[in-house]
Order: C-alpha cells, then sequence, then structure tokens
C-alpha cells in the first residue's frame, strides 16, 4: 500500500471509532440510568411515581411524584417556545433577506455574543431585575414563576434557532428567489411561500435544538421560578421543574438511598421526553426532505 | 442544507512542533511552580469542608486565616446545605462536613454500614431569624402563627393585623439544614409524630442569599434563614412561644435561650478527628476562630464542648 493509502486508512478507521464511541456513550449512559431508576421500583409504584401529585423526598414516608415536576417542565418549556420560535424565525429571516449587509455582521456577532452568556448570569439578572419587573408588570404574588424562567430560557434558545434558520434560508438555491421574483411576487411573498418552505427542514432542526436546550436547562430555572412542587395552573405561578430537582437535590442524597434512585427515575423521564423530541424531529425532518 | 460545514484538518507538522515545544516549556514551569520550599517539620495536607449554608462564610473566614497560620495545609470550602455535608461525609467525599442540624438516626445508620463513624462537635450556635419586607408592618409573631403562614393556613397579612398583601412563603431547598430544623421545630411544633408539610405553595430556594433578595423586593414575601445573613435590607421578625414575651433574634437572646429558635451549628467527622483535620478543628475552636464566626454573625460558645454519638 502507498503511504498516502495507509493514512487514509488510518483517518477513515479513526472518524469510524469516534462514531462508535459516541453510540456507545449514549448506549452506556441509557444503561445507567435506566439500572438505578428501576431500582426505585423495587419499593415504590410506577404509578405512584408518574401519577403522584406529591413530591416530598425527605417526610416519612417519602412521596415521589413527578406530576407537579413534569407539568411544571412542560409549562416552562411551551412558554419559552411560543416566545422565541416566532422570534427567532422572524429574526433569521430579517438576517437573511432583509438586513443591509452591515448590520448583517453586527447582528450575527451580536448573537454569538448573546449565546456565550453563562446561564447563571442571567439567572442573576432573572432574579434581582426581571423576577420584580414582571411581579409589578402583572401584579404577582411573587416574580418568581413559570414566566421569567420561560422567557430567560426563550433568550437563551434564540441564538440556536436564529443562527441555524439562518444557515438554512442562506443555503435556499438563488435560482428559486429568482423565480420567484420573476413571477412578480413581491419580497414578503418570496420570503414567506418560497424561502420558508424551502428552508423548512433546517428550520426544524434548529427549533428541536432550540427545544432540547429550553428542556435540558437547569440553573436559569432552578434560579428564578421559585421551584414550588405545586401543580401550577398558570404559567405566573412559582413551579419546579424536572431538572431543577435533580440539581436541587442531588447534593444530599446518599448513593444507594430511595431519594438518589428516584432522582435516577426523574432523570430517566427527562431522558425519555428528550429521547421523543429528537424522534420527532428526525421524523419531521425526513418528511420535510421528500 | 448545510448545518455543520466541516473544515479540511490540515496538520503542519512545523506547526504542531511548536506547540508541542511550547507545551513542554508550560509544563517545566508548572514543576517548577510546584517546587517551592516545603517545611518538613510543618504540618501539610488538604482539607475538604463541605455543607451548611448557614455557616460557609465563617468556614471560609476560619479557612483562610487558618491557611494564613498554617501555609502548606490547603483548606477547600464548599456550601450546598447540612444534608450535602453529610451525604458527602456518607460517601467519604469530605473531611469535615458542616451542619445546621443535627444527624438523624437514619443518616447514622447509614454511615456505620459504609464504616464512617460520625463524631459530633458543636462549633458555635445560631439563632434561625424570621425575616419580612421592610415595608410590612407586622414585626412580631408566635411560633403557632409562624407555623400557619407556613402551612398554608394564613394566607393574607391583613389576618395578622398586616397590611393586604398575600403571603408568599420562601423555604430553603430539602437540602438545607435550616429547612430541616424549621420543619421540625415549627411546622411540627417540635412533635416527632407530626405529619404536616409545608404548603406545597411555598417557594423553594436554593440559597440563604435567594431568599433575601425576594424579600426585599416582595412585600408580601417571608423566609427564614440563619441569623448570618440578617442585613438592613430585610426585617427580622421577634417570635415567642407563647404569645406573652417577644425576643428578637440576638446573640444576647440566644444565648440565654430566650429565643425561640435557637440551635447549636455542628462540624461531622469520620472518628474522632486527627492530624490536621484536629489542627482545623481545635482552630475553629479557638478564641480566634471562635471570633470569626461571631463577626459572621452566629454567637460563639463560652465553653467548648464536644460530645460524641
Amino acid at each position: 500500500m502507498s503511504p498516502g493509502k495507509i493514512s487514509e486508512y488510518i483517518i477513515e478507521s479513526l472518524i469510524k471509532l469516534s462514531g462508535l464511541i459516541i453510540v456507545g456513550f449514549v448506549i452506556l449512559i441509557f444503561l445507567f440510568l435506566f439500572r438505578d431508576a428501576v431500582s426505585l421500583f423495587g419499593g415504590y409504584s410506577p404509578g405512584a411515581f408518574l401519577f403522584g401529585r406529591n413530591w416530598l423526598p425527605i417526610s416519612e414516608p417519602p412521596q415521589f411524584g413527578i406530576l407537579p415536576l413534569l407539568i411544571g417542565s412542560v409549562y416552562v418549556t411551551a412558554g419559552a417556545i411560543i416566545i422565541c420560535v416566532p422570534l427567532g424565525v422572524a429574526a433569521a429571516m430579517y438576517i437573511a433577506e432583509v438586513a443591509p449587509k452591515s448590520l448583517k455582521h453586527i447582528l450575527k456577532s451580536l448573537i454569538e455574543i448573546l449565546a456565550s452568556i453563562p446561564s447563571v448570569v442571567l439567572g442573576f439578572i432573572g432574579i434581582v431585575w426581571l423576577g420584580p419587573f414582571l411581579k409589578n408588570t402583572f401584579g404577582l404574588t411573587t416574580g418568581m414563576c413559570g414566566l421569567t424562567g420561560s422567557l430567560l430560557l426563550a433568550f437563551m434558545a434564540m441564538p440556536t434557532i436564529i443562527s441555524i434558520s439562518e444557515d438554512a434560508l442562506v443555503s435556499v438555491p438563488r435560482t428559486f428567489k429568482e423565480a420567484a421574483y420573476g413571477l412578480g411576487a413581491t419580497k414578503w411573498q418570496m420570503l414567506w411561500r418560497v424561502m420558508l418552505p424551502s428552508a423548512a427542514s433546517g428550520i426544524i432542526a434548529g427549533i428541536m435544538l432550540g427545544i432540547g436546550r429550553v428542556i435540558g436547562e437547569t440553573m436559569v430555572v432552578m434560579m428564578v421560578t421559585g421551584n414550588a412542587p405545586v401543580i401550577p395552573e398558570s404559567i405566573l405561578q412559582p413551579l419546579r421543574t424536572l431538572t431543577a430537582t435533580i440539581a436541587g437535590e442531588m447534593g444530599e442524597t446518599v448513593s444507594g438511598s430511595e431519594h438518589y434512585y428516584a432522582l435516577f427515575a426523574v432523570g430517566l423521564a427527562l431522558f425519555i421526553i428528550t429521547f421523543i423530541i429528537n424522534l420527532i424531529a428526525d421524523i419531521s425532518l425526513q418528511k420535510a426532505r421528500k | 442544507m448545510r448545518l455543520l460545514q466541516i473544515p479540511a484538518v490540515v496538520l503542519k507538522i512545523s506547526a504542531s512542533m511548536k506547540l508541542f515545544t511550547i507545551i513542554v516549556i508550560l509544563s517545566l514551569f508548572l514543576l517548577a511552580g510546584c517546587n517551592v520550599h516545603i517545611d518538613p517539620n510543618q504540618p501539610m495536607g488538604m482539607i475538604r469542608i463541605k455543607g451548611s449554608d448557614t455557616i460557609v462564610n465563617a468556614e471560609q473566614m476560619v479557612s483562610e486565616e487558618f491557611m494564613k497560620d498554617y501555609p502548606q495545609v490547603f483548606v477547600a470550602v464548599t456550601g450546598g446545605g447540612s444534608g450535602v455535608g453529610i451525604a458527602s461525609l456518607i460517601n467519604k467525599n469530605c473531611d469535615i462536613a458542616g451542619a445546621s442540624r443535627e444527624m438523624s438516626k437514619k443518616e447514622i445508620n447509614m454511615a456505620q454500614k459504609r464504616g464512617v463513624n460520625p463524631f459530633e462537635i458543636v462549633v458555635a450556635y445560631d439563632g434561625v431569624a424570621v425575616i419580612v419586607n421592610n415595608n410590612n408592618p407586622v414585626d412580631k409573631l408566635t411560633i403557632d402563627e409562624l407555623r400557619k403562614l407556613f402551612i398554608g393556613e394564613i394566607t393574607n397579612w391583613k389576618e395578622l393585623g398586616g397590611q393586604d398583601v398575600p403571603v408568599v412563603t420562601l423555604s430553603r431547598e430539602v437540602s438545607s439544614g435550616t429547612h430541616a430544623y424549621f420543619k421540625e421545630q415549627v411546622i411540627h411544633l417540635g412533635n416527632k409524630l407530626s405529619k404536616e408539610e409545608f404548603s406545597p405553595k411555598t417557594l423553594l430556594l436554593s440559597s440563604s442569599q435567594a431568599i433575601v433578595e425576594e424579600v426585599s423586593n416582595n412585600p408580601g414575601a417571608v423566609g427564614y434563614l440563619g441569623m448570618g445573613y440578617i442585613s438592613d435590607r430585610t426585617k427580622p421578625l421577634a417570635l415567642s412561644k407563647t404569645g406573652e414575651e417577644y425576643y428578637p433574634p440576638v446573640m444576647k437572646n440566644v444565648l440565654d435561650g430566650t429565643y425561640p429558635l435557637s440551635r447549636p451549628l455542628y462540624f461531622y467527622t469520620d472518628n474522632e478527628p486527627n492530624g490536621v483535620i484536629k489542627l482545623f478543628v481545635d482552630y475553629a475552636l479557638s478564641e480566634k476562630g471562635q471570633r470569626a464566626f461571631e463577626d459572621s454573625g452566629f454567637v460563639p460558645m463560652r465553653k467548648n464542648v464536644a460530645r460524641k454519638n
């Protein structure tokens, strides 16, 4: 074999190995989570875990009902998506097609800066400024509520959605645009009816990645949502998410205790949720490609 | 679709050689840095302290003084809550666990199962202060009123003679020793068999500082924390067991036990401390160490008592 072929072979197998390692990691993480989570169900019924309305881990006897946490996570995530998806996609459309060139560069680097703000800093802003502001605006009893978390999370997911959607829009072939103009379309018609549908798969991928970030985010929600394990009636009430529960309580559990296994079960629930979201994203991507 | 562009990876030999040289030089510097003068007669080692958020600031002050006097001992202090400290003592992840509550029977059993023999040392006394917003006209409560606030029986301050503002109760996370203490003394009124719980609407905040922030911003908020966190941004309430005499959370009332929510603060070690750990514990109990606790707002001990479990 020539030296060129040998190095090619080495590089090829290294790349193959990296791919396999990632798959191995995912499987190992799942098995690890699964093993410890299942240990809980030796003494605690899965029905009481999934549909229990009380999360009281240090009471005697403890109660591990994740329904309030699950609903809390859903509220915060849904709120964040409603805020960040339209804003993010619109911003991407503006940057890709409307903005003048000089502004485009400034906007893009600003979005990168936005992406690099640590979540704990956003959480701090939420505690000292956004929370009190929302409290006074909506006349709430406390600013530590789901909406504060949703707003900050929307802020965090926005850069992902904007940059990936913008990428997808820019890579739509120029001929599509020209054809639309040639048929007499206005700029808005071209953007809405031609660009957006042809870039749909990329935009959906961006949105899904953004949602993934929102669901998994921990620090911000732990700092600003109040963490009250109650089933919230609206997004303007304090609530507790799955991630904040794990982060807030993992430190104090002795490994091997029931509480410890319960937190792993919460982690497993979270893992399954993100898995389903990714699956939906994949399926919709496949469909959009066809 | 162009999601990710994979740039062609081109490694130039000269560039990687340069990098290699830089790494070698850097690591030489690092090694040289480690090679400071070590006096074998001086105590040296590392102490990991974890646990109660209530005393973490005091621990930090003591350890800074301690490291000045013993430069070859490195002390790492982390907070997180008493439960965190005790759990890491049991998991053998720390040398000293700071705690604002006693270890429970369950925890001691668990520790012994893992070959850890917890040794309890009282390092200072503390009062659990109940704080409200500076604009809240209420300035004293009985323990029973406090309990009704936190289990959700009283939902508006006007029921206590205050303004017409809904009550927002703030608690620490379940990992906090102050949470456990408050639950036992206020929610359960000291009755071990009580099954009463915090109102589920209670906000569980992850640090005492977060409680200070929320109380100072929210006229309806009420929270509890260690005396060390009292500041002029919030108003501490005078408390009473019986409703006859009310005592504010000040050092004198904690010392003579008239303040109803007084408690000792603990260090837990695995077995009786020895070596550098004993050095540190003795330092914390010495006059210098006790002054650090006093400066952080705690009540120093007049007599150093250590008892064993």
